[in-house]
């Protein structure tokens, strides 16, 4: 087990405990940078989702994992981002302003809808978030005239200082753009957690009387996490926008709501590791039922349902076997190697609880 | 006419998304769980008993096959809490909702990869048509469904405020730990009221497929009914039936006088509406966490 | 010696059950003033009225000349009255650290934008607050579970993790819930010495609800007995504890 000598203050706040995890780190960025140059197009698009989805957890797990409001309604907020990206650039904006634009307004909006979300808890949030997922798909659809409604839009051409990115044509570049916003989203993210409001996030989420009684308020710190979180959510469905090429209403259901909290639980909430291998399971899920049906022989037929069915098998093994999510099997595997032989099956029991109701009646 | 028309078919509406959500506040009012599930186990009550009953399955008579499959609904309930929702005592109720959520993924999988995923009618015998009653056609499914959902709902209540068994449920919810020390077997209560509530979606899945055809997504109307829990209030029976039937009339009305589009965003609107205006319902409870 | 609490006449009812009566006292800068008082007898209402967490159906409550029923419960931590709770409401899923830190949360001067930038100014108030937090832990010992979860923490530990949280804000009044309840005689021993240092050594105003009679004459100043939410004695540990009426309250009828 690796004991860390603390020196000084800069020690505690520093982005990496240690020379040792800064280099995993270090290696795996440049990995994620050579990649293009490794794998394949088919492979190199898949990746670029795995990040797409990530930014998206991220987004949320600060939300959810962070601040313990949990949203069902985030493809709404995935909607919002995407469609005014899109519609920025159609009036002529440049990428590099649409997109941070894009990110902005659906923070605003998401700020916005949370001043009166914020008093609900629990379940009641979830509902209404639920309904806002709902209605996003059928305003949508109102909105015809700026929307396109039901036949929807196509993403266009990328340009940033002349160098043209596109999904299908130049899949390395969009891809090394989507990285970039992955790196961006996580060292703000590692910032905030490491700074005051980070900490009034956790505050909030475990205990709310004692957070405004050490001078945090609770809606305006909600409010904050509500619009960082649908900041980052935008800009995530921005980039799926031009990931899909095409969009319409319903390429942001409320299926992907759920499977995008789904994600982050199976990933671990509450930490960043979660939302990407949750975003791994999430992309990758789908080719590898497919390989399994070609491997058992089931052919092409598609099978309606299999997908959302066996993620949620997953889901539900994970809720029942490992609640911290793949995030904490992992951290548990580590601490065995660390501490090996010592490592006890029992270290890591979990306490027993009982439910107390907060309702008078 | 018109109006009582439209009136009695979100009458009967109502009453399905009524015990829907009589499913949820039950399992709510003595666990504290929420299980958005219902509208699956609705589903899944509906294709069990369909499965049951219909000619080209087991072709058994409706009497036989309709108490069988709630019979078959309510173990799965209790089975469901035996092997699963037992398991994740202690945990936040947001788990408990994510877990339910991924549930009705899973059920909704089996159901249509057993009874297929196109839609199929109940030979039901409620089914027996219309008649008319003074220049208004009524549909005798859905007299059927509004006389059902009430007695049961009145049946429900009483069980709750008289019954040793409906006492224990709700001290069970208020404080387990204090439940469990006035010698209340805190586990098995909950086992039964998951049960409970199994039997009565699988009611509410009988009634409505009598009513029209289901398929394995008919599932989806349990958001509609959810919604309709929180506009009654969650913690209350009758509450709860009076929010699926305002959900229920109002979206006939809805889409006959409003325009295309809007119609359907109608009861989510109000959910929204109650949920800013009267966070706990219509039929609202006050809630201070004490310190 | 100035008065920094007062409140007067305050009033609350829950339905029909008044919890505190028509109550009037003052604490003043620099003393150690306890409420002491049978189950029940508004003890911890009291503490929930002056950090705004319930509202008076009548009366008034003064901090340092600011009217506390002007302001919301974080507004009232700002202007340095620190907390802590009867049934300990710690942040289970923070370290130690990082729930001290939060403590410091009404110093924060920095906003979102410099926060997700990490810019030198956040770095610069990052390590203030750090040196704030290390000389709590340091005051209290905590060092061994500085980066421990307070969900792992046996209960007396967390206690204490819970007035350096209350200490690491840098109050000027502190409330104190029940400091000793559930300690052992050795930990109720440290609480006492270091109720003593916070009022010595850092000049904090302390107001306490306890149950132990032997830290309350230990340590405070001036004690006020409370029975139905009403003043039944005030004076000395001595001159309440030997109040006809409180060893009423305490015994029962016939029992002076």
């Amino acid at each position: 087990m690796r004991i860390h000598f603390k020196t000084s203050y800069n020690h505690d706040i520093r982005l990496f405990p240690d020379r040792w995890s800064f280099l995993v780190y270090a290696i795996l960025i440049v990995i994620a940078v050579v990649l293009p140059w490794v794998l394949d197009d088919f492979f190199l698009g898949e990746v670029t989702n795995v990040l797409i989805w990530a930014i998206a957890g991220l987004g949320l797990m600060l939300l959810t994992g962070q601040t313990g409001q949990a949203s069902l309604g985030h493809a709404a907020f995935l909607a919002l981002g995407c469609y005014s990206c899109i519609i920025f650039m159609e009036q002529g904006w440049p990428f590099l302003i649409a997109f941070p634009a894009a990110g902005i307004l659906t923070g605003v909006v998401g700020t916005i809808i949370a001043i009166p979300a914020i008093r609900l808890h629990g379940i009641y949030l979830a509902i209404a978030t639920i309904a806002l997922s709902i209605l996003a798909d059928d305003i949508i659809v109102l909105m015809e005239p700026i929307t396109d409604g039901v036949s929807g839009k196509f993403a266009p051409m990328i340009t940033i200082f002349g160098i043209e990115i596109e999904r299908w044509t130049t899949p390395d570049r969009f891809y090394w753009l989507v990285l970039a916003v992955t790196i961006l989203c996580t060292l703000g993210y590692r910032n905030l957690l490491r700074s005051p409001l980070g900490r009034a996030f956790a505050a909030v989420r475990d205990s709310e009387v004692s957070a405004s009684a050490m001078g945090v308020h609770i809606a305006r710190t909600k409010a904050a996490a509500f619009g960082i979180s649908c900041a980052i959510t935008g800009l995530a469905g921005a980039l799926m926008g031009f990931y899909a090429g095409a969009f319409n209403n319903e390429t942001f259901s409320i299926v992907i709501s759920i499977t995008l909290l789904m994600m982050i639980v199976i990933g671990g909430l509450g930490s960043i590791h979660g939302a990407f291998f949750g975003a791994v399971v999430v992309a990758f899920l789908p080719q590898f039922l497919s390989m399994t049906k070609d491997f058992v022989g089931g052919g092409s037929v598609a099978i309606p349902g299999l997908e959302t069915g066996v993620f949620g098998m997953i889901l539900i093994l994970f809720i029942l076997f490992e609640p911290m999510g793949i995030y904490g099997r992992w951290m548990k595997i580590r601490i065995w190697f660390e501490l090996f032989p010592f490592a006890r099956k029992d270290m890591f029991k979990r306490q027993k609880s009982y439910l107390k109701t907060e309702r008078l009646r | 006419m018109e109006v009582v028309q439209l009136l009695v078919s979100g009458l009967a509406n109502g009453c399905v998304y009524g015990l829907i959500a009589l499913g949820f506040v039950l399992i709510y009012k003595a666990t504290e769980q929420v299980n958005f599930a219902q509208g699956d186990f609705m589903m899944l009550g509906a294709f069990v008993c369909l499965g049951l009953t219909n000619a080209h399955y087991m072709g058994l008579p409706f009497w036989i096959a309709a108490p069988l499959a709630i019979a078959i609904m309510a173990v799965l309930g209790y089975l469901l809490d035996f092997f699963v929702l037992r398991h994740l005592f202690g945990q936040s109720q947001t788990a408990v909702v994510i877990l339910t959520i991924a549930l009705g993924f899973v059920i909704r999988f089996i159901a249509g990869a057993i009874w297929s995923h196109e839609p199929q009618t109940l030979e039901s015998p409620l089914a027996i048509g219309d008649f008319n009653l003074g220049g208004v056609v009524l549909g005798m499914a859905d007299i059927a469904v509004i006389v059902v959902t009430v007695l049961l709902t009145y049946f429900l209540y009483q069980f709750f405020q008289r019954t040793k068994l409906g006492l224990a449920m709700q001290a069970a919810s208020q404080n387990q730990m204090a439940a469990y020390f006035m010698g209340i077997p805190v586990k098995r209560v909950q086992g039964m009221i998951w049960g409970l509530s199994g039997a009565v979606a699988a009611v509410a899945g009988i009634l409505f497929a009598s009513k029209g055809a289901i398929d394995p997504n008919a599932g989806l109307l349990g958001i509609k009914a959810f919604a309709a829990a929180v506009i009654g209030g969650f913690g209350s029976l009758p509450g709860a039936l009076m929010g699926g039937l305002i959900v229920g009339v109002i979206e006939p009305f809805a889409s006959r006088y409003f325009p295309a589009g809007y119609s359907q965003i109608a009861p989510y609107t109000l959910l929204l509406l109650v949920l800013v205006f009267r966070p706990n319902g219509l039929f609202s409870q006050v809630r201070i966490k004490k310190v | 010696m100035s008065t920094l609490l007062e409140i007067n006449n305050a009033t609350l009812k829950f339905g029909g059950v008044v919890a505190v009566n028509d109550l009037t006292f003052s604490v003043d800068e620099g003393e150690v003033y306890a409420i002491v008082g049978p189950n029940g007898a508004g003890k911890s209402t009291v503490f929930n009225l002056i950090s705004r967490f319930y509202d008076p159906y009548a009366g008034a409550i003064t901090f340092d000349g600011h009217n506390l029923l002007d302001r919301n419960a974080d507004a009232v931590a700002d202007l340095g009255i620190a907390r802590t709770f009867q049934n300990i409401e710690l942040f289970d899923h923070a370290t130690v650290l990082q729930n001290l830190l939060v403590g410091r949360h009404r110093h924060r001067n920095t906003n979102l934008v410099q926060e997700m930038l990490f810019t030198p100014k956040v770095r610069r108030e990052e390590k203030r607050h750090r040196e704030a937090v290390e000389e709590v832990i340091d005051f209290l010992d905590l060092q061994p579970y500085r980066d421990k979860m307070i969900a792992g923490l046996p209960y007396g530990v967390r206690k204490v993790v819970e007035l350096g949280r209350a200490l690491a804000s840098g109050p000027r009044l502190l409330l104190l819930d029940e400091p000793a309840s559930g300690l052992s005689v050795e930990e109720t021993q440290d609480m006492r010495w270091w109720i003593d240092d916070i009022r010595k050594q850092m000049g904090i105003t302390v107001l306490m609800v306890e149950h132990d009679m032997g830290l309350v004459s230990g340590v405070s100043d001036r004690v006020l007995a409370l029975a139905d939410g009403a003043k039944l004695a005030e004076g000395t540990p001595q001159q309440v504890q030997s109040d006809p009426a409180v060893i009423e309250a305490y015994l029962g009828a016939g029992a002076a």
